[in-house]
């Protein structure tokens, strides 16, 4: 397996609560990983350590190491900007900025100074705004505020927000949990598009989507992984218990 | 037979939890009345205050007409002559200097606490801010005189006049140490805790969600708190900015014991002056001796409010509705 | 992946710059209060004695004689007292009427709104006020006029510091209360009042703190007398008004007094915000969070 995050050793404390106990996995390169589990179990825990956002809480305490391209992101040596530019995040509940369309996708360029040229901007702008399936709903009024979006429409925006700084990876912490079946199928439709050029993670709590979008599975329990390997093997054929009893509906 | 008695007691018990049910609904509704009467009360005492200055004031404004008063230059109350034009200006020249110390210091310190500090050191500032709050006026003037005063007078107007002596407001005429420049400091230090605390309080009404939408795609944090959360909190700083000056403007014995309290124009942060509520507490022992002179202080009292009151409504209107945002 | 950190990139040298001069102005601030204290400290304490505090002033006082400005100390006990007792019975209705039937409504917002406004008026400006209306009035400063602008100078600070932690009540707890069949008033009265003590009494002491500290308005209301003042209708001393009219005086002695009156009214007014943080998380313990 091609693994593009690794993760060894991580145990993640709340004050005295731990939350991540010991995990060691690798996460394979251009496919779609989903973390899934009962609620309480640490996966969006999990998740935030990949970009680093789990230090915005007071009091969580991380050790361990998560490497991104053989690159520990925790070492003192690594800039954190530069870790969440490379691994982008897709929040639980779209949170478009407080300016227009055009501005939430030309934010984290602008913050990169990635393009010199407003037309690169604007042509920036319509590639992402194209690849998240927004383009045609939102090219003529591109100076709207964000907020006059559909909630499902400000997802995808913030996809092609997220996108537009040219991430390696994606993570999605519940990303269509706030939307409705629409526009979640939109969504996941958009991610199983995407996964050929960037590595995703997912965490959900629905078996459904997991059976919908997984290549590649980990399954969480109290803060431990129990299982973690294929979509096929795992569905199909799991080897611990507790696996099993999660995948039969029983918790 | 014991039927009847039970019956009996259960109407009674029913009778009794009606009327006491209607007791207390009358008892609330009583209440309600009552306190609503008492919620009046603040609104009535701004009007009465406003009213009653005004009742005592109106002599003077209707014998020299209000341009002339508040326009007027020359301040001798023994020939009959009114003029708040220096007294203003003193308040003016000294409340401007007071927020430009302040507010530059309060804005980083309310950003740090709001978007970097630990809660340690949250926890840390908060009471600080609350003793710097607590401490009273005059114990700032003590300060001012004992501290202020001779750094102003030693070290400020010495710098100045080498360097910026050619710049009209930092020149140096009357090397006291005594005047606006000294006020200025005082207040500065003065209206912090509030300027601090309400730009705090805005601060915390910006949703954690949009900071990381900005963190997510890599920004910093500055470029998060200039490029989002600045804009979003624009309007309550200024009004936090308004109640700040609002609060130094009607800063009576701190200022008066620091400011020198000589009715000139002022034309250099060196100067001395004489602000309003300094006039009005430094004359009031005599106020009854001279004629219209009690109506002239009290007049000065009243500018004083009305102006303070128009900072405070358009301030607190601001502020409630940023903050309502936040309960919501 | 170039993910090491470029110190010299621009936006970080920004953010450095900014994080630091925010700590500067930090300890610019905290230094502000250390300086305040030091002050007040080292000069009031050499001039600090067991006189000055337990005697009134005698003959000559303000010429560098004997005595002390025990009527003072407890003349601003007096008006204090009298201020905050008579404020707690017009702030603790308003807050509770507030929570109870305005809740976050419209009027709720303008009676805050007054109340706000209230509290930003200056005390020099209340000062006016009350000699305007005793000269109306046709009274005299006394202890009594002192008491009553105080009490209104404290209401609005009480009001809005009751106001605050009573609408963070827990609304679980509120309509607990109501499940149980209880009236609005007697939700207000019972289970708001106990448990909102803490927070109740902090705004008390907050505002007790200002209205000890306040000169502005007892100077033109409650005069200024060398006796402890024997009945509401008399003229009374109070601490501020010692401290400013002793700095006023050409003796250096009396200055000295004057710089330690300050330390008097420092201490009072620092034990009853630090006292006040202490009762409050000592009350706090027996509150449903």
């Amino acid at each position: 397996m091609d693994a593009h995050i690794q993760v060894k050793n991580l145990n993640v404390y709340y004050g005295k609560q731990q939350a991540l106990k010991n995990i060691n996995i690798e996460i394979p390169k251009n496919q779609i990983t989903v973390i899934m589990g009962p609620s309480g179990c640490g996966k969006t825990t999990l998740l935030k350590t990949f970009n680093r956002f789990l230090e915005l809480l007071d009091g969580a305490q991380i050790s361990g190491e998560v490497l991104v391209d053989g690159q520990n992101i925790y070492d003192r040596e690594v800039d954190v900007t530069e870790v969440r530019k490379a691994v982008g995040l897709l929040a639980q509940r779209p949170s478009p900025l407080p300016m227009s369309i055009y501005d939430n996708v030309a934010y984290g360029m602008h913050i990169h100074k990635m393009k010199s040229e407003r037309k690169e901007y604007k042509a920036a702008v319509r590639h992402y705004l194209e690849i998240a399936g927004l383009w045609e709903e939102v090219h003529k009024r591109l100076h709207d505020p964000a907020t006059s979006l559909s909630i499902g429409q400000q997802q995808r925006l913030c996809l092609a927000r997220g996108l537009a700084v040219e991430p390696e990876i994606i993570l999605g912490d519940e990303p269509t949990s706030a939307l409705d079946p629409i526009s979640s199928q939109n969504i996941e439709s958009r991610l199983l598009q995407l996964k050929q050029q960037y590595t995703t993670v997912i965490v959900t709590h629905t078996l459904r989507q997991a059976k919908r979008l997984a290549d590649y599975v980990i399954y969480m329990y109290l803060g431990e992984v129990i299982e973690a390997g294929p979509a096929r093997e795992v569905f199909t054929n799991p080897k611990h218990e507790r696996t099993k009893q999660y995948l039969e509906g029983l918790f | 037979m014991s039927r009847f008695i039970t019956q009996d007691i259960t109407r009674t018990e029913d009778q009794a939890t009606r009327s006491s049910a209607a007791l207390r609904t009358r008892q609330d509704q009583a209440a309600k009345r009552t306190f609503f009467i008492i919620t009046l009360l603040p609104v009535f005492l701004i009007v009465t205050i406003t009213v009653a200055l005004l009742v005592r004031a109106w002599p003077i404004i209707s014998a020299y007409g209000l341009s002339d008063l508040l326009l007027g230059e020359v301040w001798r109350p023994n020939n009959g002559q009114f003029g708040f034009w220096p007294f203003i200006l003193g308040t003016v020249w000294v409340t401007t200097v007071g927020v430009v110390l302040s507010v530059p210091a309060c804005l980083l310190v309310s950003i740090y606490l709001a978007e970097y500090a630990h809660a340690r050191t949250r926890s840390l500032a908060k009471p600080i801010l609350d003793l710097l709050a607590a401490i009273p006026p005059v114990v700032y003037g003590v300060w001012g005189l004992l501290a202020i005063v001779p750094f102003v007078d030693n070290v400020l107007a010495p710098l100045s006049d080498r360097w910026l002596g050619s710049v009209s407001i930092f020149s140096v005429t009357q090397p006291t140490g005594f005047g606006i420049l000294s006020a200025g400091i005082v207040l500065a230090v003065m209206i912090s805790p509030l300027i601090i605390s309400v730009i705090y309080e805005i601060f915390s009404t910006v949703p954690h969600d949009l900071r990381h939408a900005s963190l997510a795609v890599g920004a910093t944090q500055w470029q998060t708190i200039r490029n989002i959360v600045l804009p979003q909190v624009a309007p309550g700083i200024l009004a936090a900015v308004v109640l700040g000056a609002s609060r130094a403007l009607g800063e009576t014995i701190a200022v008066l014991m620091v400011v020198g309290n000589v009715p000139n124009v002022p034309t250099s942060v060196f100067d001395s002056a004489y602000p309003l509520p300094a006039l009005i507490a430094n004359n009031y022992g005599e106020m009854m001796s001279i004629p219209l002179y009690d109506a002239a202080l009290l007049g000065a009292a009243l500018v004083l409010l009305v102006v303070i009151l128009i900072f405070n409504i358009l301030s607190t209107l601001v502020l409630q509705r940023m903050l309502r945002r936040k309960w919501a | 992946m170039g993910m090491k950190k470029k110190y010299f990139q621009r936006r970080h040298i920004v953010e450095l710059f900014m994080k630091t001069i925010m700590r500067i102005a930090l300890v610019i601030v905290a230094g502000a209060l250390g300086l305040i204290l030091w002050t007040i400290i080292s000069r009031g304490l050499p001039a600090l004695s067991w006189d000055m505090v337990s005697q009134v002033p005698k003959g000559g006082y303000y010429m560098g004689k004997e005595g002390g400005i025990l009527n003072a100390i407890i003349g601003s006990a007096y008006l204090a007292s009298g201020g905050t007792l008579l404020a707690i019975l017009i702030s603790l209705p308003i807050a509770l009427y507030l929570k109870a039937y305005l809740g976050d409504s419209k009027w709720g917002g303008y009676v805050r709104l007054s109340l706000d406004v209230l509290w930003g008026i200056p005390s020099v400006v209340y000062g006016a006020f009350g000699f305007a209306l005793m000269i109306i009035l046709g009274l005299r400063a006394s202890l009594l006029a002192g008491i009553i602008i105080l009490a209104l100078i404290e209401l609005p600070i009480m009001t809005r510091a009751m106001d605050e932690v009573i609408r963070r009540m827990p609304a679980e707890l509120e309509h607990a209360a109501f499940a149980l069949g209880s009236t609005k008033f007697e939700v207000a009265l019972r289970v708001v009042t106990r448990q909102m003590l803490p927070g109740i009494v902090t705004a008390v002491l907050l505002a007790f703190g200002r209205g000890i500290g306040d000169a502005a308005s007892v100077l033109f209301t409650a005069g200024y007398t060398d006796r402890i003042p024997t009945s509401l209708m008399r003229p009374t001393a109070s601490l501020p008004l010692a401290v400013f009219f002793q700095l006023g005086s050409p003796y250096p002695e009396v200055q000295q007094r004057g710089y330690a009156a300050a330390l008097i009214l420092t201490i009072i007014v620092l034990a009853v915000s630090l006292g006040s943080r202490w009762l409050s998380a000592r009350l706090n313990k027996y509150t449903v969070k």
